[in-house]
């Protein structure tokens, strides 16, 4: 289980988060969204502790990360496994590599371990045989695909997604979107996908938090935020530009 | 005015202390976690061998030219057979390590920096740490263990090479006397010079990783921030060498008064 509560984080004098609240359950699948440059990534960063706010808590399985240091978070990170925007592939190795990095790390596994391990990851992201590639032979979609099974080889309990289908094109972007579902339902883990990505949105979430105005404006199943008839929700939603705004 | 000039000190200060937590963290590193034998066997490779010509070179012209320089002021007052002795003690003393170290710094400090800061920016350390993994035992530690074994074995490389150039430019350039050359050089070189040398030569190896990787790991955004991080990791790296040395010198003979003499 995630708690956050009251967090707060600011760079230099910007504030980011002011009083960032709520809580995932354990096996649910919570989608946050919200405008570009509002912090959804950088909330996102604060649940697995590579961020530490000014003040508030992150609370994960009755564990506070706020105030830990690196080596202590480590085994909690054991828990997670995180999709980055760009992948984060690690660009001096190979594929299976890149997937088998964190077993290797390990050192409990032995190679033929390793191997099939890495095989069983590329199977279930539907990128069998291409172990030996280099992150930079691949497309977006594929290196996502890559990145996701990285993320779920040591079989984490909580996933995290950030802006998984930004940059694809709508179909790659559908495969993502049932890859995440699959990843969830195969594996039962709890899903947090940062996305201003609304059919995504819409498919993976059980849940979704609106971030507006450096706090969770509003939260509610998908059905609730896309009937929503408040002006800031239903604008985000479909959508729809304020004339007064200034984007360029 | 006076707001940018705190502003400065305070950052500076900051920075230092950074950098001493990196120090303190992947010393503790060091002896506390397994060391990734195959990541220090790929930058030993990377550090100590790809440095080679570099060193080689740099070493052997600059033993050329102490020769030949000393040379020209030693035969004023018939002081030929010095001039190697000169040569040999200043090579490892002084520019044996010191030279060796401004150009590892120049090519592998830059490089640390450069790939680190690439991985920062494209969010790999962040990867990195997801995947349990912390950052100073898998890049950092790997990088400080083979530069620590690197630079005093360049050094050595660098000594020799400018000594057996000075040598040779002296006998058959010059034409000094070979024995007295090579008696003089003996006798006036002692163990304890090399010595000397091999210990700056581990110091200024430590500098270079634990900057180049600190610089690389807390680089800016963009491509504008990695190339800064490589040049200030260059500058700084290099900067510090000299200043160390000049303490190391002053360190070094101190304990030779103590000890030795």
């Amino acid at each position: 289980m995630i708690e956050v509560r009251d967090l707060r984080k600011s760079f230099g004098r910007h504030p980011i988060l002011d009083g960032v609240s709520f809580r995932v359950e354990s096996g649910e699948s919570v989608v946050i969204i919200g405008r570009s440059g509002g912090g959804k990534s950088v909330l996102l960063k604060h649940l697995i502790g590579l961020l530490q706010p000014d003040s508030g808590s992150v609370v994960i399985d009755g564990t506070n990360l706020c105030g830990l240091n690196e080596r202590q978070l480590l085994p909690v990170r054991r828990k997670f496994g995180m999709l980055f925007q760009g992948a984060a592939l690690f660009d001096s190795l190979t594929v299976a590599e890149n997937i088998g990095f964190p077993l290797a790390r390990e050192r409990r596994h032995t190679p033929a371990e390793i191997r099939r391990k890495v095989a069983e990851a590329l199977e279930m992201v539907e990128l069998a045989g291409t172990e030996d590639k280099k992150p930079s032979e691949l497309s977006g979609g594929m290196r996502k695909r890559v990145g996701l099974a990285r993320a779920i080889i040591y079989q984490p309990e909580i996933v995290l997604y950030d802006e998984p289908t930004t940059g694809l094109d709508p179909v790659v972007s559908d495969s993502i979107d049932k890859l995440i579902l699959r990843v969830r339902d195969r594996l039962k883990v709890t899903t947090v996908v940062v996305t201003h990505d609304m059919r995504s949105a819409r498919t993976v979430g059980n849940r979704i938090l609106m971030l507006h105005d450096r706090r969770i404006y509003v939260a509610g199943t998908p059905e609730e935020i896309f009937n929503s008839t408040d002006p800031v929700v239903h604008r985000f939603v479909n959508g729809i530009s304020v004339p007064k705004e200034h984007y360029f | 005015m006076k707001g940018a000039a705190k502003r400065f000190v305070v950052d500076w200060l900051e920075g230092l202390g950074r950098l001493a937590i990196l120090a303190r963290e992947s010393l503790a590193s060091l002896f506390l976690v397994r060391v990734a034998w195959r990541d220090f066997l790929y930058q030993l490779y990377f550090i100590g061998i790809k440095s080679q010509a570099v060193v080689i070179i740099t070493g052997a012209f600059t033993g050329m030219v102490l020769a030949a320089n000393t040379y020209f002021q030693f035969h004023k007052v018939k002081m030929d057979t010095a001039t190697l002795a000169v040569v040999s003690v200043s090579m490892c003393d002084e520019l044996g390590p010191v030279l060796t170290a401004l150009m590892v710094a120049g090519r592998v400090g830059a490089a640390m920096a450069a790939e680190l800061g690439t991985m920062k920016v494209t969010e790999q350390i962040d990867a990195l740490r997801t995947l349990a993994t912390h950052p100073v035992d898998y890049l950092v530690v790997p990088r400080l263990l083979a530069s620590l074994v690197s630079l005093p074995l360049l050094t050595i490389e660098s000594m020799a090479m400018g000594i057996t150039s000075g040598y040779l430019v002296g006998v058959f350039l010059l034409g000094i006397d070979p024995a007295y050359l090579y008696h003089n050089m003996v006798t006036y070189t002692k163990g304890v010079d090399i010595l000397i040398g091999l210990n700056k030569a581990f110091v200024f190896g430590g500098i270079i990783a634990i900057i180049g990787c600190y610089k690389g790991m807390t680089c800016g955004e963009g491509a504008e921030g990695v190339g800064r991080a490589t040049t200030e990791a260059v500058v700084y790296a290099s900067i510090t060498i000299l200043i160390t040395n000049f303490f190391l010198t002053l360190t070094h003979n101190e304990l030779l008064r103590l000890f030795v003499l």
